[in-house]
């Protein structure tokens, strides 16, 4: 077990606790930047977009993960804000607006229609909440059609390409640029969601999601503080909706449909709620799911002569794994990581409960 | 004494659908003074507290607090005049290290806004390293070194109850409310409590307000005594004064009552 | 003439009303089903809908000439039961592993369970949308112009049945007031004898029952499809504006559902017609925020 002698205050306000971590870390930088090398010397850049588009869902995570994970308030809306930020992005951009300005701006515009949106409804607790933004996402796919002028509603609005100073960025036709693109806004979002960890915001949004009543006895105002959640929240969803929009480069009223918000809030519980980690591994098991299968089904086709081809399965699968997960782990994937490293150590002396939950009777509050 | 008191509550009245929590209370507390509302179950202790706390609005009355009209602040307003409370059933932030939650008591402090966060400028930096310091000092002062680094679910109930009294105290109040600070506690750790309470009345000048069922622990440390029944104020005095008063002895020991005293 | 064609505008109003009621009886009984389930357990099935969707294809498999082609009104009992059954084991199986969890585990639960169930429908039976076989189906009575389908009737008249039964029970029978105390207060419950965990279980067999029960309905009025379960957020919306914790509630949150969907339909703007659908969810957004807890309200704050 290694201890951390603390000798200043700085050791906690710190990104990184000790030397090796930080190793760790810029390792890990260092790999996802020399990553394309690799499907360079290939040829073959198939998994580079998929790691890309793992990269784009991770920041959308990232998002929902400070509001639920963080703040305790739960969304099952956020691909509403995701859509936002995408049809921002391109209205911003067919206006002529230079990408380096439209994108940023399209993920602000995303968080204070999020702010504008939540306002009304961050008087409501837990399911009340969850309901509403349940709601917001059903009727998304509508209002896209109904304002049909602006997002080509049914038949769809082709995405202009990133284009930074001069330099065009196409998905598929520059697929390395854009993964770089993908990557620096995954860098910088996670340093503004680290920073805020360590500061009086985080911990006020922590707060509210461990008790309200005495985050107000601290003095912290309710609404204003959720609030100012939700705004990031949704900026980071804008941001990611709006990489995902030049992924794809051509979005329907379909592309931001309820599948996805759940998708996303499934991903986070998989991952770990409440850890920033959490996000990716989330990001990155949803993204694993598809190509596994559909890596299973050639198998299965070419060795075996056996086609199988079920609508739904991979949904399916996913919710399978979500419920083993809430079962057995409900800490997630980052958890189950936590009481490994815990149990090396501690080793011999970890104990079976030392994650454990206490179990409780239910009182209910309301009135009858 | 000449000038007004810290706190002053005048004819505070508070109901329930039919139930009168609060009925027609006043009280004052002065700057310095050790205050205890005692009384049986149900007698309104607590509701004062919510009262004073902003989670509920009086049906009647008024209450000022260092020349501040409370009843216009908002529940989240009230710490930034200087009060600071503790609940009966501790409220901790569970999914948080010690040192978090201590770090939240801060929050009345904070002056770094959003964005300097989000790019933790230096100026947030410096500020994060002024409330640490402060949160160290109440770390030292409470014993807590041990936990600072602990999550609050795997705590023992003693040392939450400090950590709770440890974020209070973060805040740097004027005045602290502190419900039933002993509840639940073993011997040792109600005489540690004992010391503390003292410790902040005279070392750090805090005014403070507690309910508390020990009579021990309320004799030992207060200066003045209210004993509540009903949401009537029974008897205002010194613990002996409140404690051999007939209307408390009835009141705890029912009209039969032969014993006298009022230990529990 | 237009009297004639006035008279044809009201005839075609009352028809209007009567599809919308009869919709609005099956929202209502979805969301009756997770009013239960939160009253009894304080958990949100958010898969109530899919239940509905299930109990529906189990009828359909039982009676179809295209699967087992029993009698419908063997198969309709048989349906009840297996959902009855799945209630019950679900409970007994996974949620009752779950106690001391946080209400947004087993929303995301419930919620991932809707996956699974969409998935075996879709695999068991069918992707496609497919009829139940009924009786009645196609069969109208003419009230003097009015033209009203059979099982619209059927669908209001079951429901009405369904309610009054239900609220005897809950109001008369043993069972019904364990029920009720045990979703007040676990611990007192057990303290008083009331074998809640067991109580709980039964609750979530009610649940399904009433879900089979409404499925039927559905499927007897139009197609089913394995996707018919997000039907369950219309519902949803009906126990939000019923307030979630009253049974009466949920049944007029259901009524007022169905009602507005045909008559926003009908008086929309053209080109507006996507506020239809929007309309059940507007309402359920512009309830939360004026009256959070619904029209019967029933919640109150954290006591500290």
């Amino acid at each position: 077990m290694r201890f951390v002698f603390k000798t200043s205050y700085d050791a906690d306000i710190r990104w990184f606790k000790h030397g090796a971590q930080l190793f760790w870390y810029a390792l890990l930088l260092a790999m996802m930047i020399a990553l394309p090398l690799v499907f360079i010397i290939s040829g073959n850049s198939y998994l580079l977009g998929e790691i890309t588009s793992v990269l784009i869902f991770s920041v959308a995570c990232l998002g929902l993960m400070l509001l639920t994970g963080q703040t305790g308030l739960a969304s099952l809306g956020h691909a509403a804000f995701m859509a936002m930020g995408c049809y921002a992005n391109i209205l911003l951009l067919n206006a002529g607006v230079p990408w380096l300005i439209a994108f940023p701006l399209a993920g602000l515009l995303a968080g204070l229609f999020g702010t504008i949106i939540a306002m009304p409804v961050l008087r409501l607790h837990g399911v009340y909440l969850a309901l509403a933004t349940l709601a917001m996402s059903i009727i998304t796919g509508d209002v896209i059609d109904l304002t049909e002028k602006w997002t080509g509603g049914v038949s769809g609005i082709s995405v202009p390409d990133i284009s930074i100073f001069g330099y065009t960025i196409n998905k598929y036709a520059n697929p390395y640029a854009f993964y770089y693109v993908a990557l620096a806004v995954v860098v910088i979002c996670t340093m503004f969601y680290r920073n805020l960890l360590r500061s009086p915001s985080g911990r006020s949004f922590a707060a509210i999601r461990d008790s309200e009543v005495s985050a107000q006895a601290m003095g912290i105002n309710l609404t204003r503080t959720k609030a100012t959640s939700f705004f990031l929240s949704c900026t980071m969803a804008g941001l990611a909706g709006a990489m995902f929009g030049h992924s794809a480069t051509y979005v329907t009223h379909e592309t931001f449909d309820i599948v996805m918000s759940i998708t996303l809030f499934l991903a986070i519980v998989v991952g770990g709620l409440g850890f920033m980690h959490g996000a990716f591994l989330g990001a990155i098991i949803s993204g694993l799911i598809p190509v596994l299968i559909a890596n299973g089904r050639t198998l299965l086709s070419t060795t075996f002569g056996i086609n199988i081809n079920i609508p739904g399965l991979e949904s399916a699968m996913f919710a399978c794994i979500v419920i083993a997960f809430i079962l057995f782990e409900p800490m997630g994937l980052y958890g189950r990581w936590l009481k490994i490293r815990t149990y090396f150590e501690l080793f011999p002396f970890y104990r079976k409960d030392m994650f454990r939950r206490q179990k409780s009777y239910l009182k209910t509050e309301r009135v009858q | 004494m000449s000038h007004a008191p810290l706190l002053e509550i005048k004819n505070a009245t508070q109901r329930f659908g039919g139930v009168v929590a609060v009925n027609d209370v006043s009280l004052h507390v002065n700057e310095g003074e050790v205050f205890a509302l005692v009384g049986p179950n149900g007698a309104g202790k607590s509701t004062v507290f919510n009262l004073l706390s902003r989670f509920h609005t009086p049906a009647e009355g008024s209450i000022t607090f260092d020349g501040n009209d409370v009843l216009k602040l908002s529940s989240d307003d009230v710490p930034s005049i200087g009060i600071a409370r503790t609940f009966q059933n501790i409220e901790l932030f569970e999914q948080a290290t010690v040192l978090q939650n201590l770090l939240v008591g801060r929050h009345r402090h904070r002056k770094s806004n959003i964005f300097s966060e989000l790019f933790f400028t230096p100026k947030a930096r410096n500020e994060e390293r002024q409330h640490r310091h402060a949160v160290e000092q109440v770390i030292d002062f409470l014993d807590l070194q041990a936990y600072r680094d602990k999550m609050i679910s795997g705590l023992p109930y003693g040392v939450r109850k400090v950590v709770e009294l440890g974020r209070a105290l973060a805040t740097e109040p004027k005045l602290l409310l502190l419900d039933e600070p002993a509840s639940g506690l073993s011997v040792e750790e109600t005489q540690d409590m004992a010391f503390w309470i003292e410790d902040m009345q005279k070392q750090m000048g805090i005014t403070i307000l507690m309910v508390e069922h020990d009579m021990g622990l309320v004799s030992a440390v207060s200066n003045r005594v209210l004993a509540l029944s009903d949401g009537k104020e029974l008897a205002t005095g010194t613990p002996a004064e409140v404690q051999s008063h007939p209307a408390v002895i009835e009141a705890y020991l029912g009209t039969s009552g032969i014993q006298k005293g009022g230990k529990k | 003439m237009p009297g004639a064609e006035l008279g044809g505008k009201r005839l075609d109003f009352v028809q209007l009303i009567v599809s919308g009621l009869a919709n609005g009886c099956v929202y209502g009984l979805i969301a009756l089903g997770f009013v239960m389930i939160y009253k009894a357990t304080e958990a949100v099935n958010f898969a109530q809908g899919d239940f509905m969707m299930l109990g529906a294809f189990f009828c359909l498999g039982f009676t179809n000439a295209d699967f087992m082609g029993l009698n419908f009104w063997l198969a309709v009992p048989l349906a009840m039961i297996f959902m009855g059954i799945l209630g019950y084991v679900f409970d007994w199986g996974v949620l009752r592993h779950m106690s001391g969890q946080s209400q947004t585990s087993i929303v995301i639960l419930t919620i991932a369970v809707g996956f699974i169930l969409r998935f075996v429908a879709g695999t068991v039976w069918s992707h496609e949308p497919v009829s139940l076989e009924t009786p009645f189906a196609g069969v109208n009575l003419d009230f003097g112009g009015v033209v009203l389908g059979v099982n619209e009737l059927l669908i209001i008249v079951v429901t009405i049945i369904l309610t009054v039964a239900l609220f005897v029970f809950f109001s008369r029978t043993k069972l019904g007031i364990a029920m009720q105390a045990a979703s007040q207060n676990q611990l007192a419950a057990y303290y008083m004898g009331v074998p809640v965990k067991r109580i709980q279980s039964l609750v979530w067999a009610l649940s399904g029952v009433v879900a089979a029960v409404a499925g039927i309905l559905f499927a007897s009025k139009g197609a089913i499809d394995p996707s018919s379960g997000l039907l369950g957020i219309k519902a949803f919306a009906a126990a939000a504006i019923g307030g979630f914790g009253s049974l009466p509630g949920a049944l007029v949150g259901g009524l007022i559902i169905g009602l507005i969907e045909p008559l926003a339909a009908r008086f929309a703007p053209d080109g507006f017609a996507g506020v239809a659908r929007i309309a059940p969810y507007a309402i359920l957004i512009i309830v939360l925020i004026f009256r959070p807890g619904g029209l019967f309200s029933q919640t109150q704050k954290k006591k500290v």
